[in-house]
């Protein structure tokens, strides 16, 4: 018996021949398409609503959403929750792992929780030391780190087993990523890095914000050179500044970030500074677009997450699609997708 | 000592060879540490080692060094212990996310790789996670007892 307010549930896509996981978002990927994901702000609460009010702000505009995992090393809800109610109704969500609360043990745990809740996307990440967030007395775990990470994932995925070598009856159908920083020191060693990501599993990427165009170019044809384009896709990162004194005080207090001058006096130029931080994201994404080998872009807007769609639409990213989102084909009939 | 351990990695390449002659040594006076016990030798020799290599490179003895995949520059002392490469949050200026004062330890690796003979490609492996029982222990004996093919 089906009830008449019963909610849609997240059904799981068929995986296609040379698809690793049942998700949207690795269906946009090979199908060639621009994707956009962003990323939601856990919030500090134990009520649901409050997760699917952050998620409904991006409803027709992204393909994915970042779960962060305690990002910047402070306390919020967890990524594994927090995965699972948006997989509940048919989010896709991408779900961060970062390595510096969980050891091996609790993290191949959530690896099989999540894939088990419907997520098809996990980020693995090192993660934010503690001292950057308000429990500097934590302990630090890093057992594992980002690659090992991905290899753990991808040994799970692959080889049916946890890293002990015990077998798992069902493995995790899951699309692996991995971040990237282009813009930070050694610069002449990223792309060799990101070798070697790909060699422990990475599949797509999701960059740092990117402020500097040409350094992209310059990473995206060493990446060409080393013909890895075939073998990840690239989401780089962009998100809009609210206004000058923000860049500036990013660009002092968070490492790896990359702001040029010109872009801090740019937007300290413009009388309404917030709308012109949007009109320069707007710019770089339709600028990022251009560049060859890039797959999509991951739009972060922390406490601006209202402007996501604004920005998305006025930047023609998705071409004229709107990418799934609970309610947007009423017409079907959930019950028989769910079969 | 930071300052000593940033002339470790300029000097990485002495550093290598003189370890690979030493790594010879020790695998030829295997036959010597299985008769006097390689349990007995455990503590005397990781006392050795945590002092000498603490000094040159500020070890950590985590019992399963890769000094020579890195450049000479011990990737335990990354505040996130990352054993495969720089964090992205490497300041500006080349120095360490959480401790601002640090030289990135990846940062000093790239530098030291391109000094020993097939440092980048060394730099380019993946490394598996850490077995954290060799924590304290000796790597110089465990290579030893490795290389002549004694695995136990």
């Amino acid at each position: 018996m089906i009830f008449e307010d019963e909610p849609v549930p997240g059904y799981p896509l068929p995986i296609l021949p040379g698809h690793t996981s049942p998700g949207r978002l690795e269906r946009v990927l090979r199908a060639g398409q621009f994707a956009v994901t962003t990323e939601m702000a856990p919030p500090d609460s134990a009520d649901p609503e409050e997760v699917y009010q952050r998620a409904r702000i991006f409803d027709g505009y992204v393909d994915a959403i970042n779960a962060t995992d305690g990002s910047g090393a402070n306390c919020h809800m967890s990524s594994v929750a927090v995965c699972a109610l948006l997989t509940r109704v048919g989010y896709a969500p991408v779900m961060q792992i970062s390595c510096r609360d969980k050891n091996r043990i609790a993290i191949q745990g959530d690896i099989l929780g999540a894939a088990a809740m419907g997520v098809c996307n996990i980020l693995c990440l090192t993660g934010d030391g503690v001292q950057a967030g308000d429990h500097p007395q934590a302990l630090p775990v890093f057992d594992l780190d980002s690659m090992t990470l991905l290899e753990t994932a991808r040994m799970m995925r692959d080889e049916h087993r946890f890293l002990s070598g015990r077998k798992l009856t069902y493995s995790p159908r899951v699309l692996l990523g991995a971040a990237e920083n282009p813009f930070a020191l050694p610069l002449e060693w990223r792309p060799q890095r990101l070798v070697k990501k790909i060699a422990a599993g990475a599949q797509f990427i999701q960059t740092q914000y990117c402020y500097d165009v040409p350094l992209l170019r310059a990473f995206m044809r060493r990446i060409e050179d080393l013909g890895l384009l075939e073998k990840i896709f690239i989401l780089v990162g962009v998100g809009p500044l609210r206004s000058a004194k923000t860049g500036e005080w990013m660009r002092t207090h968070v490492p790896g970030l990359h702001i040029p001058d010109a872009i801090v006096a740019r937007l300290a130029g413009a009388a309404d500074q917030a709308r012109e931080g949007r009109s320069l994201c707007i710019e770089l994404i339709q600028e990022i677009r251009s560049v060859p080998g890039v797959s999509g872009v991951h739009v972060m807007a922390y406490r601006q997450e209202d402007s996501v769609p604004e920005i998305v639409e006025r930047s023609g990213a998705l071409g004229g699609r709107v990418p799934w989102y609970p309610g947007r084909d009423p017409q079907r009939n959930p019950n028989r997708l769910a079969s | 000592m930071y300052s000593v351990r940033l002339w470790s990695v300029r000097h990485a390449r002495g550093l290598n060879s003189f370890y690979r002659g030493f790594e010879r040594a020790l695998t030829a006076l295997h036959p010597l540490f299985k008769r006097i016990g390689y349990q007995r030798l455990e503590r005397p020799v990781a006392a050795v080692e945590r002092s000498v290599k603490g000094l040159l490179f500020d070890c950590r003895m985590c019992g399963q060094c890769i000094l020579s995949s890195t450049g000479m520059s011990c990737p335990m002392n990354c505040p996130k212990s990352l054993r495969n490469g720089p964090c992205g949050g490497v300041r500006a200026n080349g120095n360490c996310e959480v401790r601002p004062d640090m030289r990135c330890v990846w940062y000093l690796a790239a530098a030291g790789s391109v000094r020993i003979p097939g440092g980048p490609e060394a730099l380019s492996r993946v490394q598996h996670p850490v077995d954290h029982r060799l924590s304290g222990k000796s790597s110089w004996l465990r290579v030893a007892r490795e290389r002549a093919g004694d695995v136990t």
